[in-house]
């Protein structure tokens, strides 16, 4: 009578941590207002999507996700202390930052911490520290920049292009990228103009382009900063093509600029727009959810979270260091987790390779012109 | 010098928005000796209260800015009067500012808080035409902003200078007690001065928001350079104002294209530091003596 009693006991308090195991806490360091607010409030929508269809279908291991998020105010002194709370109160993962120049600072935390950090930041520094902790969401900016000097010197056959950028990490990385891509094909930068983060007048970094009189202008700037200078490229009639990676083509950047986005041509990596019926899958959810539309960020956090997912079922434990040496040169399909939209590589250094776009904005939208295969089959 | 005449009518165009929020800052100074350090968050807000206009109840551009004007005279001309400096001022000119700074911050953080800390869209007040005269590319957008400030500025100036309420204001910023003695309702003219405040921070707003995009800290940046125009020129003088908000729009461009974009933005200091230190008046301005 005992040891069945012992026995009741026994399987009770089994059956008690499988279902009332405590929920996986993942925390996010969002730029939620500030210069970054545009991109840290797509990848939050995009982490609390994910979060939310995961718990619907049973978590993650049988465990529910918990997400919790605080706002770095786009500042990476904020972002470094709320990366040491969130070490505090024991994340499993965490989320964010988006900017490069708050991931930089803040990742030294979870680094020390040992606990993996997603982050939508792309410079190219992010990664080459040697973290074995830091992933990306999306490409380092590096990746997109050979793509996009080769449409720059074999599609637009352009001789000399005006270099516009914003004077921060993820700013200055594209700059440094692109420059070294087009002085490798023999193409002049007419122009190199540096902006402040948060600008609000584009005028003369305008008026200094078209002085240039380059056969095209690359921009590398934040959302809302790049919205601004597209207006101020249209308000002052710049007639040459204008290019730019990823965030220029975005759909925060559209909706803010208009119809002066139109005819803006370059590479994305992410895009809800890609010929792919799980991103429109995605794209719709978004939608409905946040009565908004997706940008390549929203897609970051979803991606993100899906992710973590995929590598925890594959390493079948909820382990932090676990996590991290899973997704390191890890392979993830999805076909085997549909959630993660796209089949995406990582390398040993948490960079990561998938297939991309070119595309040009018409009418409001992006639209493909080709999609190019991953770099590494 | 086809480069430099193109540099600086596209400055006159900043410049003059800089001038409507300089010349804010010279009228509440005249007639009520206090300094508004909030004047970037009244630019700011009448670009949101457009922003509801537009949303919430489904109005055109141009119904949305009389809108607009309408809440900014209430709120930001009368309701500034009667809830913040009436009260202030009774205790001193520094108890004020704290209270213009502290304004600030609260407005921000309002905006912030109800409707967004994101930018928002706003749409473009002229259509994005170019012409080409003698090799310089105007676009109608600047020669637009440029006949708006140029239209209200004059209102105003005729207002101030061929109006009996006019003379009445003036007679206020030159001496109030005399003006009192005279029979003028002092608070009256000081009220009109908030208001007229209010109102062209909104047509600063409806001019610049198409560029800046409206956001909870837009008025940062231009209220300061205001601010500094407003020195430049001469604090206690509408003209001066003018003349600041000019200089500084095309100084920042031929910087900006001649030197570095990155210097734009140091150049309203520069010339503030310039002024202080050889004209402490200001260009336009004239010496006040105060009592200790």
């Amino acid at each position: 009578m005992k040891n069945i009693a012992a026995l009741a006991v026994s399987a009770a308090l089994v059956s008690g941590t499988a279902f009332g195991q405590a929920p996986i806490k993942i925390i996010g360091l969002y730029e939620l207002s500030g210069a970054g607010a545009a991109a840290g409030t797509q990848f939050k929508n995009g982490v609390e999507l994910a979060a939310k269809e995961i718990n619907a279908a049973g978590g993650i291991l049988g465990r529910k996700v918990e997400t919790v998020a605080y706002d770095t105010q786009s500042q990476p002194g904020v972002a470094k202390g709320l990366a040491k709370r969130a070490v505090d109160e024991g994340a499993y993962v965490v989320m964010g930052p988006v900017f490069s120049g708050s991931i930089i600072v803040s990742m030294e935390e979870t680094k020390k911490a040992e606990i993996p950090n997603f982050t939508g930041g792309e410079a190219s520094n992010i990664t080459a520290q040697g973290n074995p902790f830091i992933f990306r969401t999306s490409f380092n900016q590096a990746a997109g920049m050979p793509k996009l000097a080769n449409y720059i010197a074999n599609e637009l056959k352009a001789k000399s292009v005006a270099v516009v950028f914003v004077n921060n990490d993820f700013g200055k990385g594209g700059r440094d990228a692109i420059v070294k891509e087009l002085g490798a094909r023999n193409i002049k930068v007419a122009a190199d103009i540096s902006t402040d983060s948060n600008q609000a007048d584009f005028s003369a970094a305008v008026l200094k382009a078209k002085q240039a009189n380059a056969d095209a202008l690359f921009a590398y700037l934040n959302e809302e900063e790049s919205a601004r200078l597209l207006r101020e490229l249209r308000k002052q009639g710049y007639d040459k093509p204008i290019l730019g990676e990823t965030t220029l083509m975005g759909q925060k950047v559209i909706d803010l600029a208009g119809d002066a986005a139109n005819g803006v041509r370059g590479h994305v990596g992410l895009t809800i727009d890609a010929p792919n019926p799980l991103v429109k899958a995605y794209a719709d959810k978004y939608e409905k959810e946040f009565k908004a539309k997706s940008d390549h960020n929203g897609i970051k956090g979803y991606t993100g979270l899906y992710l973590v997912k995929a590598a925890t079922e594959k390493a079948g434990k909820v382990d932090p260091k676990l996590l991290a040496q899973t997704l390191k040169n890890g392979k993830f399909s999805a076909k085997d987790q549909p959630g993660i939209l796209m089949d995406v590589n990582f390398d040993d250094k948490g960079d990561l390779d998938r297939e991309s776009y070119m595309v040009e904005v018409k009418g409001g939208k992006q639209v493909i012109a080709t999609t190019l295969p991953p770099l590494h089959k | 010098m086809t480069d430099f005449l193109q540099l600086t009518f596209s400055g006159l165009a900043v410049g003059a928005i800089y001038a409507l929020v300089a010349i804010g800052f010279t009228l509440l100074w005249q007639t009520s000796g206090t300094i508004n350090f909030a004047q970037g968050e009244f630019v700011m807000l009448p670009a949101f209260f457009m922003l509801a206009g537009l949303r919430l109840f489904g109005l055109g551009l141009a119904p949305a800015f009389v809108l607009a004007i309408g809440v900014s005279l209430v709120l930001q001309g009368a309701g500034y009067k009667r809830g913040v400096v009436d009260p202030m001022l009774k205790h001193g000119v520094l108890p004020m500012v704290v209270a213009s700074l502290g304004l600030s911050i609260a407005l921000k953080n309002i905006v912030k808080a109800t409707v967004s800390a994101e930018a928002q869209a706003f749409p473009s007040v002229f259509p994005d035409q170019v012409f080409h005269i003698a090799g310089i590319t105007v676009t109608l957008a600047d020669l637009g902003t440029l006949v708006v400030a140029a239209v209200v500025i004059g209102a105003l100036w005729l207002l101030l200078n061929r109006t009996l309420t006019g003379q009445a204001m003036q007679a206020v910023a030159q001496n109030r007690d005399t003006a009192a003695v005279l029979g003028i309702d002092v608070q009256r003219m000081v009220l009109y001065a908030f208001c007229a405040n209010a109102a062209l921070a909104a047509v600063a707003a409806l001019l610049v928001t198409p560029a800046y995009l409206a956001k909870f800290d837009m008025g940062d940046s231009l209220g300061t350079k205001a601010f500094f125009a407003a020195i430049i020129g001469g604090f206690n003088q509408v003209q001066g104002a003018l003349l600041g908000g000019l200089l500084v729009g095309v100084l920042e461009n031929l910087a900006a294209a001649y030197i570095s974009p990155a210097y734009k933005d140091a150049i309203a200091l520069v010339l503030f530091c310039g002024v202080i230190l050889v004209k402490p008046e200001g260009l336009l301005g004239k010496q006040e003596a105060r009592k200790v």
